[in-house]
């Protein structure tokens, strides 16, 4: 048995994706789903499940990570949903639990570390100099100064509890 | 002369500095005026660091948008991500005095403000509304007559509903901009099916990915176009990466790289040899 939790309404709303309760599960969304035709993952399901308040259930799932954010959905959405952005709200909601795949925290690590999404490689290194651009590109990458601002922010916003094991 | 801060992101950089050094290049062509952004972080990328914690993704996209703004210049992308995510951002911040309040909160602990001005561009969407393709034809110097599939990614020209550049189902900007250089886009199925890497699905479930881009693939295939020519280094490194995998071989191409070949750019100042997937023009 599931077990349905109201105030779950209430914490979507603190976590922007209260606008959920919009969706009149026509199924457009699913419809159209890129992402629905090869996986589990079913949009206008998650959004019922959203508005039922089944938490634990999609907290826990690994559909809620099968969206490829390329917004078909809200394009055609007649109610005008922000399905996108309520993914979003649920995987914070579920990273905030702990549940993270471990090549999503290493993405994360790399954020935190490099102020960049991937590492720096040696022979990319070579092949910008050898095209006359600096070696190490004119961003965070080049400035102490800016890498601490960054973390700075990343420790104030409470990313560095995401990336601590 | 049109006169932009440049964002550098990520992957283009890191993994494809041909698509740093050709824009460069295509700009000055252009009279566009890039100036660096300097100390920019990650735009923070959309699916996955916003994905994560959407407090540390404003407030970093909010230090990236505050430094364009120093410069009194609006930002110019070459990624549907960065794109993405700073236009997001901005759309979220200018304009709207309490989420301002908020992320400016966050920056005054590195003695930064943001005030809501910085406007967000994106590589192509500038060479077709402030350029324009006529003028953009009589800088091609070296006509590609080029059978190509057009890939406009997701991020690029969605949501719609704040972005409005072009139709998001039915779209001909980037198919327009690459005829300009004599090359002909091939009309096929399923033209705005993601390439599969957005959204944290390229770190966490490759193989699925790989259905997304594979069925492009054969689309591009069946249409008879012979290169790829994209507008997202992330979509870039999705379609380079797994053709090797998956039995293919379409070179691929940002519309920078596409416009430097145009422009009279050598070969090796393309940077190509970054390519997995060998490109024989």
């Amino acid at each position: 048995m599931v077990s349905p939790n109201p105030e779950f309404f209430n914490e979507l709303t603190a976590a922007g994706a209260g606008d959920v309760k919009l969706c009149f599960q026509c199924g457009t969304c699913t419809a159209g789903c890129p992402s629905g035709r090869r996986t589990s993952y079913r949009t206008r399901k998650l959004m019922r499940m959203a508005q039922l308040g089944l938490r634990e259930e999609i907290l826990n799932s690994e559909e809620l990570w099968e969206c490829s954010t390329c917004y078909t959905c809200v394009e055609r959405c007649p109610r005008q949903v922000p399905i996108v952005d309520i993914v979003i709200s649920l995987r914070n909601l579920a990273v905030a639990e702990g549940h993270m795949y471990p090549n999503h925290k290493n993405t994360a690590k790399n954020f935190s570390k490099y102020g960049h999404t991937v590492p720096v490689k040696d022979d990319i290194t070579a092949l910008r100099e050898s095209l006359g651009l600096p070696g190490i590109p004119p961003t965070v990458l080049a400035s102490d100064k800016a890498k601490a601002d960054l973390d700075k922010i990343l420790t104030v916003t409470g990313f560095d509890k995401i990336t601590s094991e | 002369m049109a006169k932009y801060a440049f964002f550098l992101g990520c992957i283009a950089p890191l993994r494809y500095p041909g698509i740093e050094k050709s824009t460069r290049e295509v700009c000055k062509a252009l009279d566009i005026e890039l100036v660096d952004l300097d100390d920019a972080s990650c735009c923070p990328a959309p699916g996955v660091i916003r994905a994560f914690n959407k407090k540390t993704w404003l407030a970093a996209a909010a230090r990236n948008l505050a430094l364009a703004e120093q410069k009194g210049l609006p930002i110019m992308t070459i990624c549907n991500g960065c794109y993405g995510t700073l236009f997001d951002a901005a759309h979220e911040l200018n304009g709207n005095p309490e989420a301002l309040k908020e992320v400016n909160e966050v920056l005054k602990e590195i003695g930064m403000e943001y005030k809501g001005t910085t406007e967000v561009r994106h590589f192509a969407e500038v060479l077709y509304n402030e350029i324009g393709v006529e003028k953009i034809k009589e800088k091609v110097t070296k006509p590609l007559e080029y059978q190509v599939a057009t890939f406009y990614g997701c991020h690029f020209l969605k949501p719609s509903a704040i972005k409005n550049l072009d139709d998001p189902e039915n779209p001909h900007i980037l198919d327009d901009l690459v005829e300009a250089t004599g090359a002909k886009s091939m009309p096929r199925q399923q033209k705005m099916l993601c390439c599969g890497a957005g959204g944290g699905l390229k770190a966490a479930f490759g193989d699925v990915a790989m259905k997304f881009t594979q069925t492009n693939l054969e689309n591009m295939q069946a249409s008879g176009a012979k290169y790829i020519i994209d507008v997202c280094p992330f979509c870039h490194l999705q379609f380079d990466g797994s053709q090797k995998d998956l039995g293919f071989n379409m070179p691929v191409l940002h519309l920078s790289q596409l416009y430097g070949l145009a422009m009279g750019m050598s070969e090796q100042d393309l940077g190509l040899s970054a390519h997995i997937t060998p490109v024989v023009l």
